[in-house]
């Protein structure tokens, strides 16, 4: 039986377009419309894994909450410190690169088609010598992609939906939802807000962002995000060590995002491969985005060891290979170009001033939180300061923050139940925007 | 091309019993399964340091995806990639002719590519810098993508999603789909939809007497009935993947064939996944889309892309339809799922890739691609001349950029063989895209044209 359906596309500023369904629920009525059967149902069923999403995916959400707010006052003076978008210009050497690139397309010695699925060698070379110099990894171990949030995906579906996952509590959605659409995760459970599958390792201020792992069950897979989104932490060199031994000691794999390492400020290891023994356990993720300004460009890589095994022995980088060779077909070469110019030391030395910017950003971000008497966590090795609202409900204060100060973060709660009670805010942004937030946060709770 | 080496015989002096089993094994391994370790763009395999890693073998206990398992061989173009580099290792100074793998030769035309050129210069100034974008895609790029295409038909620009290619949006969409769907394919056809089944968990086991996974349907594709399948006889599935312009074959279904694929679908309550990447290189009045047939808004999905349409395979840029009708069983839309899939699994297609589009859409741009897409079809129109010249029953290369050439009693990968051993020629052996490959050879338009007839050439010398 099909349901009336409506959907409603709504565009906001020429912006973005976003699907918004409208309160309808999903019943199993029988009936609409006199009993007729509108249109034609297909006799596909839906995927139940997509059906156990319990909403849409945080940041779209965050973004259409936005979108509200602006249609409510369209004279608001928006501060966007919610969706971590980068917002600086990329460095001319990095873009001359790419766009000469873009340009020599058009010659007949500069035309390139297909590229390496795996990536250009030179750039996943450049990769392996920037990042993982001392730590033995090789450019063939380097896959380029198009950014960490399709590597996640492709990860996921090369382990399958028979493999136990833990995530820290709270995380970056996407390795909890991509856990669901594939299949891993199990019933949602409205009491505890959790997947039942999926095991959830607290972080809080109490435990130093570092999850007892004397008590956490063991799983397959441990998604470990350093430095953190979205408490900002990075786990230090003893806590890697833990983590690495415990993942040893119970045979799992640990998927390590380091797309924040170059916001990293203090010693904190910047690649789960500083830890001795991490070649046998862990791939580790990054991204261009957050490094260089490439959100929009997309690049990224994922290192997969050669030693990494499965238990019958079967390496993992093969089917990785085969996965980014079946399921893919390479990142853009433009961007790729884009890439190795940010490896070249004036190039990466132009990004690094970028970061810089950001980080000097969050400090600001801090401080202004600081000074009202608020808690606040990280912001000195990652983009984010992540703010202690004691008591209150995370989709509250964003909402309180929004309406007085037309300043939009993101709630903790969106990066799981770990997250209630805490504010996530960005540090990406123009000078004068994170300045005016200041002032007006300084305002409102003062 | 990468500069690959093909692995020597490790050199055993001097090893002990244990790690001289282990390197065989591994070299056996490397041997058996090339791919993995040599596309990896290792310069030099050192055995010694390979068995002492799988020796001294720590296992995680980690299970191997099954699924993973049921792969039989390596994706089928990294395959022909390895064949080449060992011609190229055993004739260095052969002159190789690569009319396997589809990839595009000739330059983007110059107003696209500065287009593109300079939205990237423009990301290092205040006010051309842009970060994330839709993930859906670029609003004026979705427009012009309907307006283009679809303008004949009634397909919104808010149903058209961008992606980095039909690749990838197979597989999402199989993520979307799930592994409780079931499929059928044409045979041959386009292995991705096969592979990305199988990864998924939809495909069953491989049964090695019949070539084919059992839970997949294999819909034969032959002259014999015009290259469309016999639907009577057909099983019910989920879903029905359809290439047309078809690759492997090069046919492209009529009007006819496509009403009968939607009243099929329709009756079926199956969902088309309708592959027209090629609809470009239609010559004749074959429809170019399947939502040109009425009703197909209620069982298609359309997937396209801008690599064999604008010279972008190495520049990624892609699109699907997904029509708002478009539901499960359960009457939920189609549509908000793959949204869904698109926030989640993807981050949107490059911008500046998305800018290149947009200037192969203007009036100018499009009419540069078209030119292109004329090039490739005149290297077609060659290509087919040759073959038939010299007696050897060929199909396809009138709507597509592929010659299908039969070669009756031989098996595909021998044919293949002798032609790259006798003339230097990469083709790609038919059995790859299926069993219902077997017996012929699918030949590439792609190349300059000098190539082409000089391909030619040698196919003359070597057949008459």
């Amino acid at each position: 039986m099909c349901l009336q359906l409506v959907v409603v596309w709504k565009i906001f500023n020429g912006v973005k377009l976003q699907l918004i369904e409208l309160k309808h629920p999903w019943t199993q009525s029988s009936k609409s419309n006199n009993g007729r059967r509108i249109g034609h149902c297909t006799e596909v069923p839906r995927n139940v894994n997509m059906e156990n999403l319990q909403s849409g995916y945080l940041f779209p959400e965050i973004f259409k909450r936005e979108s509200e707010h602006i249609q409510k006052f369209p004279d608001a003076s928006l501060i966007r410190l919610g969706i971590g978008d980068t917002t600086e210009p990329i460095p001319d050497i990095i873009t001359s690169a790419m766009a000469e690139h873009a340009f020599s397309l058009s010659t007949i010695q500069g035309y390139k088609g297909y590229g390496a699925e795996q990536g250009n060698m030179a750039l996943r070379k450049a990769i392996a010598d920037t990042f993982y110099k001392d730590m033995g990894l090789k450019g063939n171990e380097i896959f380029v992609s198009d950014g960490a949030q399709c590597d996640i995906s492709r990860l996921q579906m090369l382990l399958g939906s028979n493999v136990t996952v833990a995530v820290q509590d709270p995380s970056f959605p996407a390795y909890i939802d991509s856990s669901v659409i594939v299949g891993q995760a199990g019933k949602f459970q409205p009491k505890t807000e959790k997947y039942k599958n999926i095991v959830y390792m607290n972080c809080t201020p109490e435990n130093g962002f570092f999850p007892d792992l004397s008590t956490t069950p063991r799983t397959n897979i441990i998604f470990f995000c350093s430095p953190n989104n979205p408490t900002g932490h990075a786990a230090s060199w003893q806590q890697l060590k833990q983590l690495v031994e415990f993942a040893k000691a119970n045979g799992s794999i640990i998927i390590y995002d380091s797309a924040y390492a170059a916001y990293i400020s203090d010693a904190s290891p910047r690649s789960i491969f500083e830890i001795p023994g991490a070649r046998e356990v862990a791939i580790e993720i990054s991204s261009f985005s957050k490094l260089a300004g490439f959100t929009g460009v997309r690049l990224g890589w994922t290192v997969v060891p050669e030693e990494l095994v499965y238990s019958n022995g079967y390496p993992v980088i093969k089917d990785f290979d085969r996965i980014v060779c079946t399921c893919f077909n390479g990142a853009s070469n433009i961007a790729q170009a884009g890439g190795l110019a940010c490896l070249s030391p004036d190039g990466y030395q132009a990004l690094n001033s970028v970061v810089g910017y950001y980080k000097e950003n969050a400090k600001i971000i801090v401080d202004t939180f600081e000074s009202r008497g608020l808690k606040v966590y990280g912001g000195k090795n990652a983009p984010y300061a992540w703010v202690h609202f004691p008591g209150q409900s995370s989709w509250n204060t964003f909402a309180e923050i929004l309406e007085k100060t037309d300043i939009v973060t993101i709630p903790g709660r969106g990066f799981g139940p770990g997250g209630e009670e805490y504010i996530r805010v960005s540090a990406f942004g123009h000078r004068e925007c994170i300045m005016e937030a200041s002032r007006r946060l300084k305002n409102f709770y003062s | 091309m990468l500069q690959l080496l093909i692995p020597r015989k490790p050199n055993l002096k001097g090893c002990h019993q244990k790690k001289l089993e282990k390197i065989y094994e591994c070299y056996e391994v490397v041997q058996a399964h090339l791919l993995p370790v040599v596309a990896l763009g290792q310069l030099e395999i050192d055995y010694d340091e390979l068995a002492a890693a799988a020796l001294r073998c720590y296992c995680t206990k980690v299970p191997r995806n099954v699924n993973m398992a049921k792969l039989r061989n390596g994706y089928l173009f990294p395959e022909i990639s390895i064949r080449e580099l060992q011609h190229l290792e055993k004739y260095p100074h052969a002159k190789l002719i690569s009319l396997g793998i589809g990839d595009t030769t000739e330059p983007i035309p110059e107003n696209i590519a500065l287009s593109m050129a300079n939205y990237a210069r423009d990301l290092s100034t205040a006010e051309g810098y842009s970060g994330y974008g839709a993930e859906q895609g670029n609003k004026a790029l979705r427009k012009a993508i309907a307006d283009t295409f679809y303008n004949h038909v009634p397909v919104k620009e808010t149903e058209v999603f961008v992606s980095d290619g039909a690749q990838c949006d197979i597989t999402r969409f199989m993520l979307l789909l799930g592994s409780n769907a079931t499929i059928a394919v044409q045979d041959p056809s386009f292995p991705a939809y096969i592979d990305s089944s199988v990864i998924i968990g939809q495909a069953g086991d491989f049964e090695d007497e019949v070539g084919k996974y059992y839970d997949i349907e294999y819909m034969k594709c032959r002259p014999e009935n015009n290259f469309f399948p016999d639907l009577t006889s057909t099983s019910k599935t989920d879903i029905i993947f359809f290439c047309s312009p078809h690759n492997p074959t090069g046919h492209a279904a009529t009007r006819n064939q496509l009403e009968h694929l939607v009243e099929f679908a329709r009756d079926n309550g199956s969902i088309i996944v309708f592959d027209s990447a090629y609809a470009a290189y239609i010559t004749d009045d074959s429809p170019r889309s399947i939502f040109e047939i009425p009703g197909a808004r209620e069982v298609a999905i359309e997937i396209s892309s801008f690599s064999k349409f604008a010279g972008f395979t190495g520049v990624r840029l892609g699109w699907t339809v997904v029509p708002e009708e478009l539901l499960f069983s359960n009457g939920y839309p189609v549509i908000n799922d793959f949204n869904r899939i698109m926030c989640t699994c993807f981050n949107g297609a490059s911008n500046i890739a998305q800018v290149g589009g947009l200037a192969s859409l203007s009036p100018e741009g499009f009419q540069a691609v078209r030119s292109l897409v004329g090039y490739y079809k005149e290297n077609a129109k060659i290509l087919l001349e040759t073959f038939n010249s010299l007696g050897v029953q060929v199909y396809g290369g009138r709507n597509a950029p592929y010659v299908w050439a039969q070669f009756p009693g031989r098996k595909s990968w021998d044919i293949f063989t002798e032609i790259l051993e006798k003339t230097h020629i990469t083709t790609v052996p038919g059995s790859g895209f299926g069993p219902g490959g077997e017996e012929y050879l699918r030949i590439s338009a792609f190349g300059h044209r000098e190539s082409i007839l000089e391909a030619s050439k040698r196919l003359e010398n070597l057949f008459s």
